[in-house]
């Protein structure tokens, strides 16, 4: 990982170094393409997929058609304008990854917690709780759809299952595997049951549940994508699923593009909301093998 | 003299995979209000069994126990746990602070309290420190700041210098008889070491080899207040060794079931 650099001098140098070479890499790529050693037809060149992607911009499909929400605000219009939002492929995406994630992760870390603190709970809930965790949410979205329908519904609804199965079960560890010394220095210092989750458990389990909000975000973007390939009119999925019926595929790779760097913007995100959060866990520096080619021994 | 606590013939059977383990048998102490009772006794003998008895963590599976609070309203006991048990996610001031914020005092209140425990075992510079940042004697104290400050009638100490090297624990040593002796809490205090025992303690008792119970118990004569200045009198290295003549067959007992 960069970013735990520690020395000016080679930080700079990291930095130097991850930002020239995938340039050099995107380089060498279009030079493929113009070269023809590549076919421009499967493998767009990046500039002509940065192309398509201002195109998808500023022709409203992927944002929406930003322009005319002055006018509509102030027409009072706002049914109107919640539509331009509606026809973006990446707001119709994100709003529902994010209202699936919500309303699966919400109850997945109460469940949880409840799972972690009670055993009897936990026990009989566990073998449903794997059974369903191991089948690949994808594999249940027709059964989503046969009960609510192939609307809007039924896309959040595949992503808050996918979500709240990983977030549960990693609360549950979490809350379960705390050491029990802390819950019973709560105990010795007359923490009552209020003081007991805020002070302790909470805490203590959160490093354990914000990877699983980490992992279900990131499959929150995997299930919608693909529930968006087979059933849907807008979203990046669909984006990426259409161009390729129609053979756009410099669309497709900016649609690609996107999707990655949302990829990148949740983790960032979710990285800084940790690091506020937990602010117990900052300046832990990573044990890092990497730094031996400077002040090794040399040994191999 | 008052009775503070009284214990009468505890037994301690916990169920393991191998059948059930009797890690405390039929073991009897009585403290009085302000004494200091060190316990001694070899490593597996329920030393932390009888501390977790009295601070009410886990119940004697057999005899009874007893704690006299002189006021309803303050909190009776605190533990110094063996392994720190401090908060990874809490400041060394909200480590410290954190009975009081149990009981409810208020926030100013509790800071200035927690500040003032946090400044008396040499901690000020770190008081918004996490635990992580700190050396283990750092924590240590932490946890024995936590406990003070929390002002309870009886202190409950498990090996609280137990994971230190030698210098620090002849320091804090130092602070807890200075701190001890301004409070004159009930203490009962666990320790691997005869000395620190004979430096620290009013009576020190000894428990045999697992499963544990009284063995004898010694006290100790020399006038407060103490320094660690006692340990090189010759009446403190004769106590020191009485007491080692007492634990040897015990220890041995303890090393030769290890085999
Ligand atoms: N929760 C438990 N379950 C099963 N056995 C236990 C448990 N806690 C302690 N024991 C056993 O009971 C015995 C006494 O343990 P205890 O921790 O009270 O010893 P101790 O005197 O504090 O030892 P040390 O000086 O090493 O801290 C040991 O043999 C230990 O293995
Ligand atoms: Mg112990």
């Amino acid at each position: 990982m960069s970013g735990s650099c520690w020395r000016m001098a080679s930080c700079t140098r990291d930095r130097l170094i991850s930002v020239f070479f995938p340039l050099a890499l995107l380089a060498l790529w279009e030079m493929a393409v113009r070269l023809q050693w590549l076919d421009g037809r499967f493998f767009p060149a990046p500039t002509a997929v940065a192309a398509a992607l201002w195109e998808l911009t500023v022709k409203g499909e992927l944002l929406g058609k930003l322009w005319l929400l002055p006018g509509l605000v102030a027409a009072g219009d706002f049914s109107g304008a919640r539509k331009v939002f509606a026809e973006g492929h990446l707001w119709v995406s994100l709003f529902r990854i994010f209202s699936g994630f919500f309303v699966g992760a919400v109850p997945g870390i109460i469940l949880g917690v409840v799972m972690g603190m009670n055993r009897t709970i936990r026990v009989a809930l566990d073998p449903v709780v794997s059974a369903v965790y191991v089948l690949p949410k994808i594999a249940i979205l027709p059964l989503v759809m046969l009960v609510f329908g192939i609307g809007e519904v039924s896309k959040i609804v595949i992503v808050a299952i996918a979500s709240f199965f990983l977030v549960l079960i990693n609360t549950t560890v979490g809350v379960r595997d705390i050491e029990p010394i802390f819950i019973e220095a709560g105990r010795n210092y007359g923490a009552n049951r209020r003081q007991m989750f805020r002070h302790i458990i909470i805490p203590a389990a959160l490093p354990i549940i914000f990877s699983g909000l980490r992992l279900s975000l990131g499959t929150s973007l995997i299930v919608i994508i693909a529930a968006e390939f087979v059933a849907a009119n807008y979203g990046l999925g669909y984006l990426i699923w259409f161009s390729w019926q129609t053979l756009l595929t410099e669309n497709m790779f900016a649609g690609l593009v996107v999707i990655m760097i949302l990829g990148a913007l949740f983790t960032s995100g979710l990285q800084a909301l940790e690091r506020r959060l937990m602010p117990w866990q900052r300046e832990e520096m990573p044990a890092s093998a990497d730094g031996a080619d400077v002040g090794g021994t040399g040994k191999v | 003299m008052t009775v503070k606590i009284e214990a009468k013939d505890l037994t301690k059977v916990y169920p393991s995979r191998n059948g059930p383990i009797c890690a405390l048998r039929d073991f009897s102490l009585r403290v009085e209000e302000g004494e200091f009772v060190c316990i001694v006794g070899p490593s597996g003998c329920g030393k932390s069994t009888f501390l977790r008895i009295l601070g009410g963590l886990i119940t004697p599976s057999s005899g009874r126990v007893e704690l006299f609070p002189r006021d309803e309203k303050a909190p009776l006991q605190n533990i110094v746990f063996q392994e720190y048990a401090i908060f990874p996610w809490k400041t060394v001031l909200d480590n410290v602070a954190f009975g009081l914020e149990m009981r409810g005092v208020p926030r100013t209140k509790r800071r200035e309290t927690a500040r003032d425990w946090i400044r008396k075992v040499g901690l000020a510079k770190f008081a918004d420190a996490y635990p992580h940042q700190l050396s283990g004697g750092m924590k240590q104290r932490v946890s024995i700041a936590r406990a003070f400050a929390n002002d309870p009638e009886i202190l409950l100490m498990d090996e609280p210098l137990g994971a230190l090297d030698a210098q620090t624990r002849v320091i804090l040593q130092g602070e807890l008889v200075r701190l001890w002796e301004a409070s004159r809490k009930t203490v009962v205090y666990i320790t691997h070491s005869i000395e620190e025992s004979v430096l620290l303690g009013d009576r020190i008792v000894l428990m045999t080899a697992h499963p544990g119970t009284y063995k004898t118990e010694f006290s100790v004569p020399f006038a407060r207040p103490r320094s660690f200045e006692l340990t090189g009198a010759p009446e403190f290295a004769r106590l020191s060794y009485a007491i080692w003549q007492e634990l040897e067959v015990e220890v041995k007992r303890t090393m030769e079931k290890q085999l």
